[in-house]
């Protein structure tokens, strides 16, 4: 008995050890919420055009029996990490034909205008969320975030944060590969 | 006293509620469930902080949406599941039990458990040991004898 109680030390020193192993790893992010839309369907959401836009608004019954995954992007003209995502998702889509559709969270109109006026527009839908009620009925916590629906309507992966640099845009695309986009992409 | 003053002035701030006027239902009934209610949702935002007492837009939308759906007559646990089931265990500030769970909500038992083990087993080992530093019989027979002899030589 009193042996084994000597192991007692190692025990601890394994166990906070393992801990903080864990907690070193620069993998794991503690601020990162697991959303509880993926593998669910999109969630119901309607919503009006920007005024001023041409491009049309969308709602929950596009997302569904597109031929490839979409794209859903929540921004606003007054996030800055928008402005640097934007030129990613410009060129998703122009180069590699990738349907994009936006969520213009709780921005003016006007704003969102001169917004897409001045950096081009790759999004082929836009909602004006001017309430913030489609955001969370998407569980947003802050803009930008990014969802791939899968064809089925099906949310396949969320992104929380711009998808700027090297390590997001890799993680990124690799979500959209296994979505199928390269697929089809390889088919058509 | 100027410095109380001052003092006063500078905690002040931070009382100040979250709860902006024009959230405020008329209904101080629904108004006072309201209030329960966000403070058992956290804001997705500040992780710390229940959404009653933050200043964040998302944790703003929320509680408009708690009272939206109050004075649209769900029950309490109607606006929880309501936000639980789009935001996840996540947002409770009382986390349900399950399995993801399950180590968060019985680490305070086991752990005390095995305080109080550990604590018994060093306790008793220790008392053992005591009773096994006394003298044997036969050691007691020795010391017995002992003294009888020195009584012995003592008399003579």
């Amino acid at each position: 008995m009193t042996r084994a109680l000597a192991l007692i030390p190692l025990l601890i020193a394994l166990v906070f050890g393992g801990f903080f192993l864990w907690g070193l790893d620069p993998d794991r992010d503690p601020n990162d919420i697991p959303s509880v839309l993926i593998s669910q369907p999109a969630p119901e959401f309607n919503l009006l055009e920007v005024d001023g836009l041409a491009t049309p608004s969308f709602s929950q019954a596009d997302l569904v029996g597109n031929p490839g995954p979409v794209i859903v992007n929540v921004f606003a003209s007054w996030c800055v990490p928008c402005r640097a995502e934007h030129a990613v998702l410009t060129q998703l889509v122009e180069r590699e034909g990738q349907r994009l559709f936006g969520i213009n969270y709780k921005d003016k109109p006007e704003d969102a205008v001169r917004w897409l006026t001045e950096l081009g527009n790759p999004y082929e839908m836009i909602g004006a969320d001017s309430t913030g009620r489609a955001g969370i009925e998407w569980g947003i916590s802050g803009v930008p975030e990014t969802f791939i629906v899968g064809s089925d309507g099906t949310v396949l992966y969320r992104y929380v944060g711009p998808v700027v640099g090297d390590d997001a845009v890799k993680k990124f695309r690799e979500a959209l590969d296994q979505a199928g986009a390269m697929e089809i992409e390889a088919g058509g | 006293m100027r410095h109380l003053i001052l003092l006063i002035f500078l905690i002040l701030p931070m009382a100040v509620f979250a709860v902006e006027p024009d959230e405020i239902l008329q209904d101080s009934v629904l108004e006072q469930r309201a209030r329960e209610i966000s403070k058992e949702l956290r804001c997705v935002v500040c992780q710390n902080q229940d959404i009653d007492s933050s200043n964040a837009g998302v944790a703003r939308d929320l509680r408009i949406l708690v009272r939206e759906r109050l004075v649209a007559g769900d029950s309490d646990e109607e606006v929880i599941n309501y936000v639980h089931s789009r935001y996840g265990d996540y947002v409770l500030m009382r986390p349900p039990f399950n399995l993801s769970t399950a180590a968060l909500w019985l680490a305070p038992f086991v752990l005390a458990l095995s305080a109080l083990l550990i604590g018994w087993s060093v306790l008793s080992a220790s008392r053992r040991r005591k009773t096994a530093a006394g003298l044997s019989a036969a050691e007691e027979d020795e010391v017995a004898r002992f003294i009888e002899q020195n009584k012995v030589s003592k008399e003579t």
